[in-house]
């Protein structure tokens, strides 16, 4: 065998020799070193995301179990940045409480390995890598999501969060193994050359979509998410709202442009109810929360139903299209959570009235939280009008128009949510208002990334150009 | 093979073990017997691969293969399930889902 060919699995070999590198750090420092690990740590990821946009061949190891491209490339190369804004963003309530308790190593080796399994999930070649990416990126948030482990709420979270996805991808696999029984193979490439339309296969699919689809949290599986997000640590919440969501939007599309592309007609149907049920829900709940998280959690659900919409359309434009818009939502998610991170670290409040009168004592950080919340509401020239405005596009080019229709009312609905929190800010007076912070270096850094992000993804336009160009290559 | 039973008995026999799962899952009070149900989930999938391959493509063992990460990941989703579980009994001092309902709305 060519040793040289596993360069290929770059991305992987690297986060693992990370993540090897933590475990002896941990084993053979003193314990005054063992502060300056996150330090340690994030500085290890980012030369790892700096290594990750070196160009990298196409190609496929292990028999086509697992395969890279230029998409894919530039996807973990994305997922790279929003796990680096996101370890910036929490490195100071990391400081302040994790590493009292001494469990700091785990929490950034659990996170590690879980994008580790994302990246094996999105350039699976088959459905037993597929399986074996989706336990590895689950399992260890379900412990992430319990860490705080004095804490009732994160227990329960972590309990709602791992018996769901325990049945997700249980019915995911069933489904893969019906799947298996009409074509014969479990390798993407046979399944895509022999699969037809009939009872079982259709079944199969139906059930494999489930187990994505909690992932993605799409309405009817998006119960776990606002308990799961309010329960858990601030990061491991925007974790699970952008990077795996992100991760699992990716795959299937995969799977579905792909794989499935015979059985189009059935999961466009599927696709297009999925949509509209999961858009109207996650508005409609999102207006009446109070908590910061939940309202962010159901606020997440609402724009897994646009991302939807770009389904539709099964080509290169509809590729496109929900690539580009997962790096857009990638960027504005973290710039609110980022801001939630913030000022719960400073003052440990996390309702939508404690923000009132904000912009009258942190207006840097009440400007940055306007620009992500408008993004997330599709306002111009920020990148999510623009993120939006191509899902239409897509959905339009196959002639889905009532569908788009209902995309722009919810879009109107998700605006007069969003705004709620601006007002709140912005106009509202409060004797009581969280007084002047200044964040620290870490966090300060991590915000501004976020912020030339959502900034820079809506004018910078050769950006959506070059993933189109590279939308091809699948 | 077995001899004397096809594979309908066998997948109806799966099939009726899914959805025992699954309506375990959904109408259970107690977090250990939800996760049994679970248990049965995976198994009745783990049977399906098995049996799809000895009957239906015998050439490859891809079934027989996933079958066995299909028992390795679901030892590996128990454990940390019920090392959660145990976390929450340590706080609640229960391990009924009504217990766990703080944070509903």
């Amino acid at each position: 065998m060519d040793w040289k060919s596993l360069l290929l699995m770059r991305y992987e070999l690297g986060l693992l020799a990370i993540v090897l590198l933590l475990i002896i750090f941990e084993i053979f420092s003193s314990k005054k070193q063992k502060e300056n690990l996150i330090s340690f740590a994030i500085i290890l990821f980012a030369i790892h995301t700096l290594i990750g946009f070196l160009p990298l061949d196409k190609g496929e190891l292990f028999g086509g179990m697992f395969n890279t491209n230029a998409l894919l490339h530039f996807f973990k190369g994305t997922l790279n940045v929003g796990v680096l804004i996101l370890l910036l963003q929490s490195a100071d309530w990391l400081k302040d409480t994790i590493v009292q308790q001494k469990k700091s190593t785990e929490f950034i080796m659990l996170l590690f390995s879980s994008l580790l399994g994302m990246y094996f999930m999105i350039s699976s070649g088959d459905f037993l890598m597929f399986y074996i990416g989706l336990e590895l990126a689950t399992l260890p948030v379900a412990a992430l999501v319990a860490y705080e482990t004095s804490k009732r709420i994160s227990a329960e979270a972590g309990v709602k969060f791992i018996l769901s996805s325990a049945l997700a991808s249980g019915t995911a696999i069933f489904g893969i193994s019906l799947l298996y029984a009409t074509t014969g193979s479990i390798y993407f490439d046979v399944i895509a050359d022999v699969l037809t339309i009939s009872n079982l296969s259709v079944l199969g699919f139906i059930f494999f979509f489930m187990g994505l689809a909690f992932k993605i949290s799409l309405v009817p599986f998006h119960f776990w998410t606002a308990d799961v997000y309010q329960g858990a640590p601030i990061s491991v919440a925007s974790y699970l709202s952008v990077i795996s969501k992100g991760a699992a939007v990716m795959i299937l599309m995969i799977i579905l442009f792909t794989v499935m592309k015979p059985l189009f007609p059935i999961w466009t149907k599927i696709i297009y109810i999925v949509a509209i049920a999961t858009m109207f829900i996650g508005n409609l709940f999102a207006l009446r929360q109070q908590n910061m998280k939940r309202f962010l959690a159901f606020s997440s659900v609402a724009q897994a139903g646009f991302i939807l919409l770009g389904f539709l359309s099964y080509d290169q434009l509809g590729t496109a299209t929900i690539v580009f818009f997962v790096a857009v939502y990638i960027f504005s998610n973290l710039g609110a959570f980022g801001v939630v991170q913030a000022i719960s670290t400073a003052s440990n409040k996390e309702n939508i009235d404690d923000y009132e009168g904000l912009y009258r004592t942190n207006p840097k950080l009440s400007l940055l939280m306007m620009l992500a919340l408008f993004s997330l509401a599709g306002i111009p020239p920020l990148a999510g009008f623009f993120g939006k405005f191509f899902l239409y596009a897509a959905a339009a080019s196959k002639g889905y128009y009532v569908m788009v229709f209902i995309a722009v009312v919810n879009a109107t609905i998700s605006l007069y949510y969003y705004l709620i929190v601006v007002r709140a800010m912005f106009l509202r007076k409060n004797p009581n208002a969280i007084p002047y912070f200044k964040s620290r270096p870490y966090m300060r850094l991590g915000l501004i990334i976020a912020a030339v992000g959502i900034l820079m993804a809506g004018l910078y336009s050769p950006l959506y150009n070059y993933i189109f160009s590279i939308s091809s290559s699948f | 093979m077995i001899e004397g039973i096809s594979i309908y008995e066998i997948l109806t026999l799966t099939s009726i073990l899914f959805f025992i799962g699954v309506y375990g899952f959904f109408t259970r009070e107690n977090l250990i017997t939800i996760l049994m149900s679970i248990e049965l989930i995976l198994n009745a999938a783990a049977v399906n691969f098995v049996i799809i391959n000895t009957y239906l493509f015998p050439d490859f063992l891809q079934g027989a293969i996933f079958s066995i990460f299909i028992i390795a990941l679901a030892a590996a989703e128990t454990a940390l399930a019920i090392a959660i579980i145990i976390n929450l009994y340590k706080l609640v001092t229960s391990v009924e889902v009504r217990d766990t309902e703080t944070m509903k709305h």
